[in-house]
């Protein structure tokens, strides 16, 4: 197992969100009002929106692109819209926040 | 020891305070009367029944010769008091009698109005005061012919019905534009005019009388516009004067009527007045009601009882013409702090308005039907407070009957022709046949398909109410479109509510208003930000993480997460430094495109987020500041090159944009706000389909509104011309700001502008001049807070955590 740390939960702004790069993929790491954290693709399975830039609301957040809202707790599409975008694991261990790498992260795009 | 009261008068005032003083005090006093006229005490009100025949004179005496005998009352008919000494407490009559007194009363009345124009003393011109017009007319009457009646109050329409019973042919001259101007509103009176026109009197509104031609006797009337037209006989009845000579001549302080305090007494403690020769509290009076009070208190205060004291309250006017009813009460004047509620029917004639202020009636119009006049009087003069039974209020005292009040009884009851949308003159069946016939459900469809509450609103509730009782259980009239899913209050509402209940946060106001959700969603958050920076802009913290993503970060993003940037070129004016600089960041952050945009500026598109505050940085070295393209909020200001270049241009259009737009940068608005200046009709700055667009004229600035040119294409409206730059910015200002304050999120200014009405918004804008001004101060206050550069902002710092990965990982290891 590879955990990464990547920040503090304070450098997420509350109903924010912090941008991570990787070769990979671009992750989006979401903190709730409640102060959960959750980790998600960056990118809508709509347009490809930057998910990261979008409105956090409960455990949701809604694309700046086209306004399709998105489960951060498992990545489906709210609503009448369909799709998907993968979650990945994150920790917060006295809020130290850490993820997990994996595969598809480490590998670019083509 | 008796006493000697003498009494000058013979009208009602004096014969109810004897009434009074006999009953309080018999034997108190040795009554002496002086009348001018040759009769004992009568109703003069009757006087109009006498004159169209449905009473005689015997019908409407008061008094009688054996009244007088009783109480021991020395009656002179037809002897005027000539002077009174006060020095000796003596007064002398015509006839040469001289009478001593303990007390005097001076009870003259008042004489009618004979506007001074020339012919006014031909024989045949008559006034409308006592029995001898009376006889006169009826006189003139019998040889029938045409009869004129200058004046179109209260006491003209009653001559003129009166004459028109006895078989002449009346006409009304009246200066004014509607009839009985003093006691009702313009469409009662136009009711009235018809119906006067319905019995065959002619009624000229507007009508100046030049003269009145005749030799020896009356013939004619002529107009200032020239008409002629025939007469054998003139009744003036365009107003009363008190008589006060008699009183003036005796050293007494006189005004318009005799000065009196509120036990009646003059500035002579021996000398009392009353009736329509005094004058009280600064107020003289001509119905009957004040005229009886003002008799009760002078008897007291005779009496020896000195604690009632006049105290002024409305009258209700009512009109004494058989088939004709009509109630008017207090104070029905517009005014922006109060609202009315008017019910029309057109068949039955009907027009029913009521005036409220604070939850109180202030004002009662009633035609046609008024038998709930006294009721509105009651609530007026107890001051009820109404809003509990506002929505059936209008119906009467009937439909108030038991609780819980059911309005529905009361709108179903109605009659299809009942007007329920004044704005768009949309009756009760309109409205149901249509919702029948197109199966609509909604308000919103109601309204796009029949206009009715479509433009002040005022009838929403009606209108609802009616959609109620057609569709029963299928309409919930509480269906307001909510802003969200997370709420079931409507924009309008949540507005309402922040103010009155001083919500400053938006975790306030979710709990306050019992949001469904934790924390909003994307739809409610920007709008409850929006109404927050407007309503408390120096105490609400702006939370930037309830704004769209452009908001936050000051650009505009773009489908591939690119963003774009936009500088303000004031009024689309820029020179050679700025444009230099602006091909210098070009060049160094490679930005793959520059486009000149259709708000008169330049968008530098394709920026990568993590280069937003190097290229900010840059382009503030230069004097730039952010050109806010992306905002709910002042975009640009278009401007044509105006008077100073252009060989068409009537004002320094590019100088009023540049100004307007230096004003007001930065202000958040519900929806993106984009103005223009055009410096001559020719329009070439576009101005006619912008949210605020400015046409320059010889005379002025032709302020226009509500345009649209995205999804909907409308062209603007005029809200009115203005003389100067200053009132043009001023109207510009207090527009945004009315706009700021009622719009709804999102909501352009062309839709807010239809939903409350054109004529509402010129009304508080250009009329009403305080509001207007009160709108100025307040969005000029709030600009303090607003007019911050969020680049430079940025360029030192803030929110930095936006433009920088919290963290890059995975790069140089291998992959497992």
């Amino acid at each position: 197992m590879n955990w990464k740390t990547i920040g503090h939960i304070d450098d997420i702004p509350l109903r924010g969100a912090r941008c991570i790069k990787t070769p990979g993929m671009n992750i989006a790491v979401f903190r709730t009002s409640e102060n959960e954290v959750f980790a998600i693709e960056n990118r809508c399975p709509h347009k490809a929106g930057p998910l990261s830039e979008g409105i956090v609301h409960g455990k949701s957040v809604t694309c700046p692109l086209h306004n399709w809202v998105i489960s951060l707790e498992n990545g489906m599409a709210q609503g009448a819209d369909e799709g998907e975008v993968r979650t990945l694991e994150i920790r917060n261990e006295d809020g130290l926040l850490s993820i997990l790498l994996d595969q598809p992260m480490m590998v670019a795009a083509e | 020891m008796i006493q000697k009261l003498v009494i000058i008068g013979n009208g009602m005032a004096p014969g109810r305070m004897l009434e009074h003083l006999f009953e309080q005090a018999p034997g108190a006093y040795d009554v002496t009367i002086f009348n001018a006229e040759p009769r004992v005490n009568y109703d003069r009100i009757m006087l109009s029944p006498v004159l169209s025949g449905e009473k005689t004179y015997e019908d409407i005496i008061i008094h009688g010769d054996a009244w007088y005998e009783a109480h021991g009352v020395t009656l002179y008919r037809g002897d005027r008091i000539v002077e009174i000494d006060r020095a000796k407490r003596t007064v002398t009559s015509q006839k040469g009698v001289v009478a001593d007194y303990d007390r005097l009363i001076i009870a003259t009345g008042s004489n009618p109005f004979i506007i001074p124009v020339p012919g006014k003393d031909l024989k045949g011109v008559v006034a409308y005061r006592d029995l001898d017009d009376v006889d006169a007319m009826l006189a003139a009457a019998k040889a029938g012919g045409d009869a004129i009646v200058i004046g179109g109050g209260l006491l003209g329409l009653e001559a003129a019905a009166g004459l028109k019973a006895r078989g002449m042919n009346v006409t009304v001259l009246h200066v004014m534009p509607s009839l009985m101007e003093r006691q009702l509103d313009p469409a009662a009176g136009y009711l009235l005019q018809k119906a006067l026109e319905d019995r065959g009197i002619n009624v000229l509104c507007k009508a100046n009388t030049k003269a009145i031609l005749g030799d020896g006797k009356v013939e004619a009337v002529e107009l200032e516009d020239g008409r002629i037209i025939p007469a054998s006989i003139v009744v003036m009845a365009v107003g009363i004067r008190p008589n006060v000579q008699l009183a003036k001549d005796a050293g007494l302080a006189v005004n318009r009527g005799i000065v009196v305090d509120d036990g009646m007494m003059t500035s002579d403690g021996h000398i009392m007045a009353l009736g329509e020769c005094a004058e009280v509290g600064g107020q003289v009076y001509g119905l009957v009601a004040p005229l009886y009070e003002m008799a009760r208190i002078a008897a007291s205060h005779l009496a020896g009882d000195k604690t009632p004291a006049f105290v002024h309250s409305d009258t209700p006017t009512k009109l004494k013409v058989t088939g004709i009813d009509l109630y008017s009460l207090g104070d029905f004047a517009e005014g922006p702090d109060r609202e009315e509620i008017v019910l029309r029917d057109a068949t039955a004639g009907i027009y029913k308005r009521l005036v409220i202020k604070e939850n109180r009636i202030i004002g009662t119009v009633l035609y046609g039907e008024t038998a709930d006049g006294a009721w509105f009087n009651d609530l007026k003069k107890k001051q009820t407070d109404i809003s509990e039974m506002r929505d059936t209020l209008i119906f009467g005292q009937a439909y108030q009957g038991g609780s819980p009040l059911d309005p529905m009884a009361a709108v179903a009851a109605l009659p299809d022709d009942a007007e329920i949308c004044g704005c768009n003159g949309v009756c009760k069946g309109k409205i149901t046949s249509t919702i029948t016939a197109k199966g609509l459900t909604g308000l919103d469809e109601v309204r796009a398909h029949t206009k009715a509450s479509a433009s002040c609103g005022s009838c929403t509730g009606l209108v609802e109410q009616l959609m109620t009782v057609t569709l029963g259980d299928k309409y919930n009239p509480a269906a307001v479109t909510p802003m969200c899913t997370c709420t079931e209050l409507g924009h309008d509402d949540v507005r309402r509510l922040i103010k009155a209940k001083g919500l400053k946060t938006i975790p306030a106001v979710m709990q306050e208003l019992e949001w469904k959700t934790s924390c909003g969603c994307a739809k409610c958050r920007p709008a409850l930000n929006y109404y927050l920076v407007c309503d408390w802009p120096d105490e609400y913290a702006d939370d930037y993480q309830s704004r769209f993503i452009n908001e936050r970060v000051h650009a505009n993003i773009q489908k591939d997460g690119t963003y774009s940037v936009v500088p303000r070129m004031w009024g689309g004016v820029t020179n050679a430094k700025e444009l230099r600089a602006i091909a210098d960041v070009v060049d160094k952050f490679q930005i793959p495109m520059v486009k000149v945009t259709g708000g008169q500026r330049i968008d530098l598109l394709g920026i990568e987020k993590e280069d937003l505050p190097a290229v900010w940085a840059d382009l503030g070295q230069a004097g730039f500041i952010s050109g806010q393209a992306y905002a709910k909020g002042l975009r640009t200001v278009k401007t044509c090159v105006g008077s100073d270049w252009c060989r068409f241009g009537t004002q320094d259009s590019t100088g009023l944009g540049i100004r307007i737009e230096k004003f007001m940068w930065g202000s958040w608005t519900p929806a993106k706000l984009k103005l223009a200046v055009s410096g001559c009709p020719r329009n070439c700055a576009e101005a006619t389909c912008k949210d605020i667009g400015v046409i320059c004229v010889d005379s002025g600035f032709e302020i226009h509104f509500a345009g649209a040119a995205g999804l909907d294409i409308k062209g603007t409206d005029v809200l009115g011309l203005v003389k100067t730059e200053d009132e043009a910015l001023e109207v510009i200002v207090a527009l945004t700001q009315m706009y700021r304050e009622q719009g709804r999120y999102l909501e352009r200014i062309y839709k807010w502008a239809k939903r409350v009405g054109h004529d509402e918004v010129r009304a508080q804008i250009l009329h009403d001049t305080e509001r207007r001004k009160a709108y100025y101060d307040r969005f000029v206050f709030s600009q303090q807070f607003a007019q911050v550069d969020p680049w430079s902002e940025r360029v030192s710092g803030k929110d930095k955590h936006e433009f920088k990965p919290m963290a890059s990982v995975g790069y140089g290891e291998a992959a497992e």
